[in-house]
């Protein structure tokens, strides 16, 4: 039990006082996990609503992939990407082994499904009517689209949630193609798991706290914006 | 002529969107990464004893090289040598490393410092292997069917326990036998949850000793001698890809010079009363 609490209280000791590592640590994590999350919105949230709106050859067989996606196990997203990545892989010229920009691959890899299927599931719960009726209105293609990604933006939004938090809490697919290097690519949790290998146990629970008060925070903010949002959308009825 | 439409538009932005992200961040990334780093494979114990912590910051301030330690178990540093995934590896494991230099993989091998293993178990002894040699404490420890945790990872402390293991005659299997499959850290943890005997490097011993309740039952066996040594990986064997030798070069001159031998030498002293690694250059 005390462990925990001298946890605590270091994490809270290593945030206020600003030791430089934590910190650094710290932006690294939302840098690498937000552009990880932005790409695979840009990614996700367009195949979603392409895939759910329209009919098209093998339709069942891409969303089943989709789907699968999904659960991709982040060790087999780390694996994909060292393949391609390594020095003596495709892109090894790239030299982009054990860096940051690694990292945000895998994690597109791993949350871009996610988000496309969330995504997915939402627009084809909208109304098939009121894509009637929007284009007899004379809305071309795109502002269809529109109307249609604005009518899905809540659970588009649960999505990006869902997608965050499937990435900043990964290990697996970070420590591979990453290499957890102290100052360039170690995140909160490949610190708490280099913590707890070196015994540090204080110290892994002090990363472990700043990350749940990460993903709280981020996920508390996401949500206050869902709910005002969702009041406003249901008052429009 | 829908179904064409879908299938370009999501092509072209599935590719656009990798294409941003890759270039984007090659572009940031690429100033660094000119062949100024060195990416250095080596085992757990001497990054988790925090030793690499010690020597990486003083040799990057001396040269221009940004070192990329990953640690990892000596079969898989070898294993990335052999791939030209790295530059220079520190190991240790003799018999691998020899073949792996005479395989042309590795330029020249040197010693840099050495500890010994020792066998720790439950402070009660059960199956009394203290003070034996290594090789008739496993055979005493197999005989009981005592609670044995192996690294089970191809790592140098798991390759000499294999040895150990062949010293006796016997083949461990059993439930006594565990394999973590893990580093010595967390090996570490695992037999002193269970009470288990394990071998391990003196230094994550020492380590780590605050958060465990095992002890030291055997030691100072000639078997259980503990030798690292660093070896440049041969840019000959990769010509497409670029290996930084002078850098791996300059690495091996450092942990091998003045300076690196006398981190290693202080090393731990100040926390644990003697140093987890002992340098071999210097005395």
């Amino acid at each position: 039990m005390e462990i925990i609490w001298q946890g605590i209280k270091q994490a809270i000791i290593l945030i206020f006082t600003g030791n430089r590592e934590v910190y650094e640590i710290l932006f690294l994590t939302l840098r690498v996990s937000g552009s990880a999350v932005f790409f695979s919105m840009l990614l996700g949230i367009p195949v979603g609503v392409l895939a759910g709106l329209n009919k098209f050859p093998l339709k069942k067989f891409i969303i089943a992939v989709i789907n699968t996606g999904m659960g991709l196990p982040p060790v087999a997203a780390g694996l994909i990407v060292i393949l391609f990545i390594w020095r003596s892989g495709m892109l090894g010229f790239l030299k982009l082994m054990y860096t940051p920009t690694a990292m945000v691959i895998a994690q597109v890899l791993i949350a871009s499904p996610i988000i496309a299927g969330i995504t997915l599931a939402a627009v084809q719960q909208i109304d098939p009517k009121l894509k009637q009726q929007v284009l007899s209105l004379g809305a071309n293609r795109f502002q269809v689209y529109w109307i249609l990604i604005r009518e899905a933006r809540l659970p588009a939004l649960a999505a990006v949630m869902a997608g965050f938090g499937g990435i900043i809490s990964e290990v697996g697919a970070v420590i591979m193609v990453g290499g957890n290097i102290k100052g360039e690519t170690r995140v909160l949790t490949t610190a708490a798991v280099q913590m707890v290998r070196m015994g540090n146990f204080d110290m892994a629970i002090a990363f472990v706290v700043i990350l749940l008060a990460i993903t709280f925070g981020v996920n508390f903010l996401l949500t206050l914006i869902q709910q005002k949002e969702g009041i406003g959308w249901i008052r429009r009825f | 002529m829908n179904k064409f439409r879908f299938l370009s538009v999501t092509s072209i932005l599935i590719l656009s969107t990798f294409i941003i992200t890759t270039s984007v961040f090659a572009f940031s990334c690429k100033d660094k990464v000119k062949n100024t780093e060195i990416i250095l494979a080596t085992t757990t114990s001497t990054y988790d004893s925090g030793l690499l912590d010690e020597l990486i910051p003083v040799f990057e301030e001396e040269t221009t090289y940004k070192v990329k330690p990953i640690a990892v178990g000596t079969g898989e540093a070898i294993a990335m040598g052999e791939r030209g995934e790295a530059d220079v590896i520190l190991v240790h494991s003799r018999e691998e490393e020899d073949r792996f230099v005479e395989e042309g993989y590795g330029t020249e091998r040197r010693d840099v410092m050495h500890n010994g293993f020792v066998i720790i178990g439950p402070e009660d002894d059960p199956s009394a292997i203290s003070g034996l040699t290594a090789v008739e404490a496993y055979i005493t420890i197999s005989a009981n069917e005592a609670l044995f945790v192996s690294r089970g990872d191809d790592s140098g402390t798991n390759k000499k326990e294999i040895a150990i293991w062949e010293e006796t005659g016997t083949t461990p299997q059993g439930d006594w036998y565990i394999e973590s499959g893990q580093g010595m850290g967390e090996t570490l943890r695992i037999a002193d949850e269970k009470q288990a005997y394990t071998m391990t490097d003196r230094g994550t011993y020492l380590a780590q000793q605050n958060n465990l309740s095992l002890i030291v039952l055997v030691e100072g066996d000639e078997i259980l001698f503990n030798p690292y040594r660093v070896i440049p990986v041969n840019p000959e064997k990769h010509k497409d890809i670029d290996i930084n030798y002078e850098g791996a070069q300059a690495f091996v001159e450092f942990i091998t010079g003045e300076k690196g031998q006398a981190i290693i030498k202080e090393f731990g002293v100040a926390e644990y009363g003697k140093p987890l690694f002992y340098p071999d250059v210097i005395k």
